[in-house]
């Protein structure tokens, strides 16, 4: 049923709070905006607009080397330039409809060249302020049906946000549960609690159905809490709610059985009629335990509709929403007790965290169809992104007193489409991060304080990348603000943005810097480290082909972890004291790297010999770590030893830069200067078994789910011909062995992650705290050698029938 | 309130065949076989005979002859102690010898006569006249069953005048059903030195509820229907029979609601409940108006106009919302319109009366519903005291079984309203089960 009831139309009243709303910081990137959608509730209202953002990217180019230098060479092997690069972002705002026209005025002034004609509106106040807006904007309000609009937003965050639905638990170690992202999302029952109660079935993506409702919903609540207490703002009412004791006015099993009702395994506390208790007219009730009653007493209500209607229609994914759950905790806890109770946990109550978007992104679908923006992949902005509970003044007092109420949400467009590895022996129960800090509160204390305290030297680092431009500096100083804020609400609100993971945090931050125009901070860094290893190249491959076999596997499994310290991203490598490439030491320490001696923390060493021993694999595909030492004199080896065997390669990089991680477009330059000078990576790259591909990420760590498509098969010169899936080459190539390096993509994610092939997990804990904790020492190896349980050790391709 | 009830699989003993679904209907007495025996003031319930219920015919006339002698001494009551209400059902026998009268003690008298000459007892005490059994025959014995009520708040005047008339002296069994029947248990001991023998209340309802079909009084028909539902001109009480009626879902409104699946005399389950039922009408119309009783909330209720306080689907959409096959005048929002502050300082007393009515009713129907979809039941009863006198709830629920059906569902309702309980109860005095 419609969302309705309060809408504020005092305009003196709205020109007092409009001072309080900033809305320079609300409505970004105004000037390209297009395609705007408006969802205006009962007391919020939700804008959304499509827009582009301009923003850097660092490029690498690689410098002429065909031609003859024989003096004269280029200082470095590469050069390093930005460029500007436009990105489609979606933009969705919520405020509170008292800020309507200010916020419309706003809109007016900045919109500078847009060919749009027409604002798709939804919601119960949309006639409303239909003409307003037609007004102010200049544009045609066109109607659509609220519903439809919700059911498309829903279907739109189930898909392209991951932890985008959560299960509430008020008393468990963290309240929120992040549900990993299936992506069957359908059929699942969508029970939307406005003034009224709507059950909706979703078979498909266009085909749902109301199969029911209740006249019993938040109106109700609202109405007959306002008559029994007097008390008129809706979070009043819940906040009353919250302080009351119910037992005083619902009648209990035990008031009238005067115990459990046994034969029934019916308890004492139940509620047998609610408000059975003010049957009397000589006695006065508080309001808290009246609003307290009548909250019970709509949700259970609710609650038990609902399982009916899952149970009738054999639905077991109910998602909850509507102004009367939307960031409340007090009647999400309610629902799903109702739900427990009346399924006997059969049946989980599901919450969405950006349900109050749902109904302003359908509209903005609805509009943008021609667009097509559901064949694109879309991901959610940490940077430009409120989280959940940013409004609820429960949660965040800080935030509501700061400005006036708002909320966020910001979608980039992937250039790719993602999906999962087909690597993945089972995708559903599939979780890429290794712990979840939302629910492990001394893991979460330690890394928030970890990335808190690594931030100045990020923010030197960003400026130092930049030496070209004076105001970085004062960029750097926004960015500090802005992941120190992030930081700040991730330590109130753990779960704002999902699951809190490393990766989550090491995201965060990458998308911050590039929010403030700092793509690539590593890149100098990368280039000067890239460059000198590449010299060390030739001795390395001579010194390792000098050795017997057995101490050459050694030595190549010990060069990938030992070019593997070199992580600038690690806390114990990134301090001043442990520089040996940027203090220009003699390369030399290369070889003298404090690893651990054997046997490692985790040794599948002996495994993994016995195994080369054996047929070579047919395809290994290789996700790698750092740039420098860790590429080029730990990898590549190891890649020249493989493709040796007669074992295909596709070397997987980072599409994006993060930390100082080797991107791909880095990757392609040096294989070709590594190819330069040694005839087996040559041969490799002439005959296409050395393949070098994107991972589609732009993080330091690894999601396995959402791994491209695009890759880039080629011949270097000529780059990006064709596109083809890396999931289709790791099928067409029978991958049989895949290999991840590094802490952020073997330890913080993927050390559980069970694959249907051969895996190797290489990576050194360059993190004292993460060592402790996993029974080690700073420096400790986790070499991880793992054969899916029912394979045999040996000739066992991927997709073979074995 | 509850979800999946209990399923009596321990009853399971019964050959089909061989058990009668129902109490012969040509036949008033309740158990035939009890015709003609003789008086046996002395005998007790300690030795109970077992159930004959289940039973086949003929084992039952077999064993005639053993349960003779187990008709208990009179006064019978049967007493449904509930949240909100005492249901109390009394036998008063008609067919008194003379030889009989000598013997009877003097407080057995003074019950009978106080019971049965008044119609109202202390200050909210009421027989309910109308609704008394003449000439009913009962383990043998002709005569007239009473139907009492008062509030449960006032069960300790209850029990003081059942020690100021020595009730405990006659040593008869109370048979007591409902929660208090638990509750109260210590204070019937203490303040009136009576011993309870409590029963389930479900096993009582449905009992009670198939005897009192089954009886054909002289009186109106038991069972009942409205004829055009949907039509407020047209809407007709019509009488009918209980005749086949399994499955049933038996719906009782009481203070809380209780949702059974019957499947035949002894096979039942308690499908589910809800906490929104009679005792929310009246805790909520106190709050809301001021009223005291069911009577004066009903009274409201049947002046105001609901759709004052309750928010149309027509009043968001300016008609049907035919997307979803809406009509204009369903209720979207029950009291939405009290979520503005104007429309609140506007509505009467009578009017939020209607409106709690109004949707504690609805609700009812539309769980009603879901639960005969999910069970896959077609005949749903209505009983329980939240439709003594409340045709308005009764013709509304006859309504919305029909139209949300499509005509599928058909809603019955009993004369004897709330009093099943204590007729299931009084049964099992006379023949336990």
């Amino acid at each position: 049923m419609a969302e309705c009831g309060r809408v504020d139309s005092n305009t003196s009243h709205t020109m007092d709070k409009s001072i309080t709303l900033p809305p320079d910081e609300i409505f970004r990137n105004l000037e390209n905006a297009k395609r705007f959608a408006i969802d205006i509730g009962g007391s919020l209202t939700k804008l959304a607009y499509y827009s582009t953002v301009q923003h850097k990217v660092a490029k690498v180019r690689s410098f002429d080397h065909t031609a003859k230098y024989s003096d004269i060479s280029p200082p470095y092997l590469y050069e390093i330039s930005m460029q500007e690069e436009v990105t489609a972002r979606l933009h969705f705002i919520k405020f509170e409809n008292a800020y309507i026209e200010t916020c419309l005025d706003f809109i007016k002034d900045h919109l500078v060249n847009t060919e749009t004609k027409v604002i798709k509106a939804t919601g119960g106040g949309a006639h409303k302020f239909k003409e307003l807006i037609e007004r102010k904007l200049g544009l045609k309000v066109d109607k659509e049906d609220e519903m439809t609009c919700l059911i498309k937003g829903c279907n739109f965050v189930l898909r392209n946000i991951p932890h985008e639905a959560f299960v509430y638990a008020k008393h468990a170690d963290s309240e929120f549960r992040f549900q990993t992202t299936n992506p069957d999302i359908f059929p699942y029952l969508l029970v939307n609690i406005g003034s009224g109660v709507s059950i909706v079935k979703v078979e498909s993506e266009d085909k749902f159905e109301r199969i029911g409702g209740s006249s019993i919903g938040g109106g109700t609540f609202w109405g007959l809490g306002a008559l029994l207490t007097k008390t008129k703002r809706f979070d009043e009412l819940l906040q009353l709610a919250s302080k009351g004791q119910h037992a005083s006015v619902d009648m209990l099993v035990k008031d009238i059985y005067g115990g459990s009702y046994g034969y029934l395994g019916l308890t004492g506390d139940l509620i047998a009629s609610s408000f059975g208790k003010s049957a009397t007219a000589d006695k006065e009730f508080s309001k808290e335990d009246m609003a307290k009653s009548l909250l019970h007493m709509i949700s259970n209500d609710i609650g038990q509709l609902a399982c009916l209607y899952a149970k009738l229609h054999n639905l077991s994914r109910v998602y909850f929403g509507g102004f009367f759950i939307r960031g409340h905790p007090v009647t999400m806890h309610t629902i799903t007790y109702s739900i427990n109770f009346f399924t006997k946990g059969e049946v989980q109550a599901l919450f969405l965290r950006h349900e109050g978007y749902l109904g302003a992104i359908g509209a903005f679908l609805k509009g943008a169809e021609e667009d097509n923006p559901n064949q694109y992949s879309w991901g959610e902005n940490y940077a430009g992104s409120s989280g959940l509970m940013s409004v609820s003044p429960d949660m965040n007092p800080m935030q509501r007193a700061r400005s006036g109420t708002f909320d966020m949400l910001e979608m980039d467009r992937l250039e790719r489409q993602l999906v999962n590895l087909p690597l993945l022996q089972d995708p559903s129960s599939y979780i890429p991060d290794t712990v979840d800090l939302t629910e492990d509160a001394p893991a979460r204390e330690y890394w928030l304080y970890c990335f808190e305290e690594a931030l100045d030297g990020v923010v030197k680092r960003a400026v130092a990348s930049q030496p070209d431009m004076p105001e970085a500096a004062l960029r750097a100083e926004k960015f500090r603000q802005k992941y120190r804020h992030k930081l700040q609400t991730l330590r109130q609100q753990p779960f704002a943005y999902g699951s809190l993971t490393v990766r989550s945090l090491l995201d965060t931050r990458e998308h911050c810097l590039n929010e403030f125009n700092f793509p690539d901070p590593y890149s100098k860094i990368k280039q000067r480290e890239n460059d000198i290893a590449l010299k060390y190249y030739q001795k390395a491959v001579k010194s390792l082909d000098e050795l017997s076999w057995e101490e050459k596997q050694f030595a190549l499994v010990r060069g990938v972890l030992a070019g593997n310290v070199f992580d600038w991203g690690a806390k114990a490598v990134s301090e001043p004291a442990f520089m040996p490439l940027g203090g220009q030491t003699d390369f030399c320490i290369f070889f003298f790297i404090p690893l651990s001696e054997r046997p490692w923390l985790v040794d599948s060493y002996d495994q993994w010999l016995e195994r080369l021993k054996g047929p070579p694999h047919k395809c290994a595909l290789f996700f790698v770590d750092n740039s420098g030492v860790d590429i080029i004199l730990g990898v590549m080896p190891f890649v020249r030893e493989l493709l040796s065997r007669g074992t295909e390669v596709v070397l997987a990089s980072n599409s994006g830069p993060a930390l100082n991680d080797v991107t791909n477009g880095e990757l392609q330059i040096l294989t070709e200067r590594i190819a330069a000078m040694d005839p087996v990576i040559e041969a490799g790259l002439r005959e296409d078994r050395l393949l070098l591909v994107q991972s589609g990420s732009s993080s330091p760590c690894l999601d396995l789910r959402l791994v491209v498509l695009v890759c880039d098969s080629t011949s270097l010169l000529f780059p990006s011909r064709l596109d083809k899936v890396l999931a289709m080459v790791v099928r067409e190539r029978q991958t049989d062995l895949v290999i991840i390096e590094g802490m952020g993509r073997a330890i913080h994610t993927n050390y559980y992650a069970m694959l249907s092939c051969e895996s190797l997990k290489m990576a050194v804990i360059k993190n004292s705290w993460l060592a402790d904790r996993l029974g080690g020492k700073l420096f400790s190896v986790v070499f991880k050698y793992e054969v899916p349980v029912g394979k045999p050790n040996k000739d066992c391709g991927a997709f073979s029938p074995c | 309130m509850a979800f999946n009830g209990h399923q009596r699989d321990d009853d399971d003993i019964i050959d089909e065949n061989e058990t009668p679904s129902k109490q012969p209907r040509s036949d008033k007495e309740m158990p035939v076989h009890f015709r003609n025996e003789p008086n046996s003031e002395s005998a007790t319930t300690a030795g109970r005979a077992t159930s004959d219920r289940r039973t086949s015919q003929s084992a039952t006339r077999h064993r005639h002859d053993s349960v003779k002698k187990t008709r208990p001494p009179f006064p019978w009551f049967g007493m449904d102690i509930g949240g909100t209400l005492v249901k109390l059902v009394y036998f008063e026998p008609k067919d008194i010898t003379a030889e009989e009268e000598q013997e009877e003690v003097e407080n057995l008298k003074s019950i009978r006569r106080y019971l049965t000459s008044n119609t109202a007892y202390g200050k909210t005490g009421i027989r309910d006249v109308h609704l008394e059994l003449q000439d009913l025959t009962l383990c043998g014995r002709k005569g007239n069953l009473h139907f009492i009520r008062f509030p449960t708040h006032d069960l300790p005047a209850f029990l003081q005048m059942g020690r100021d008339k020595h009730f405990s002296s006659l040593h008869t069994t109370l048979c007591a059903t409902g929660g208090g029947a638990y509750k109260f248990e210590s204070d019937f001991r203490m303040m009136a030195d009576l011993e309870l023998h409590k029963l389930d209340e479900l096993d009582c309802l449905i009992r009670g509820v198939l005897y009192l079909d089954s009886v054909m009084s002289s009186g109106p028909s038991e069972c009942y229907y409205f004829e055009n539902p949907a039509d407020p001109d047209h809407c007709v009480q019509k009488p009918c029979t209980l005749e086949n009626p399994y499955p049933l879902l038996l719906v009782n409104i009481g203070s809380g609601v209780s949702i059974l699946a019957v499947y035949s005399e002894d096979n039942y389950k308690r499908v589910t409940g809800t906490s929104l039922g009679g005792g929310t009408f009246l805790g909520l119309c106190c709050l809301l108006t001021g009223c005291s009783t069911f009577e004066e909330a009903l009274e409201m209720a049947s002046q105001g106009e609901s759709t004052r306080v309750d928010k149309l689907v027509r009043d968001i959409y300016g008609g049907d919302y035919e997307r979803f096959g809406l009509p204009g005048w369903a209720v979207a929002s029950s009291f939405g319109n009290m979520m503005s502050k104007e429309k609140r300082e506007s509505v009467s007393k009578e009017d939020l009366a209607r409106a709690t009515l109004v949707t504690i009713t609805n609700n009812i129907g539309s769980i009603t519903r879901m639960c005969a979809l999910n069970e896959n039941i077609e005949t749903v009863l209505f009983v329980g005291n939240f439709l003594r006198v409340n045709t308005l709830s009764m013709k509304l629920l006859a309504y919305a079984m029909d139209y949300w059906s499509k005509g599928q569902l058909k809603a019955l309702f009993l004369r004897h309203e709330g009093y099943f309980g204590a007729v299931g109860a009084l049964l099992e005095l006379l023949h336990p089960s």
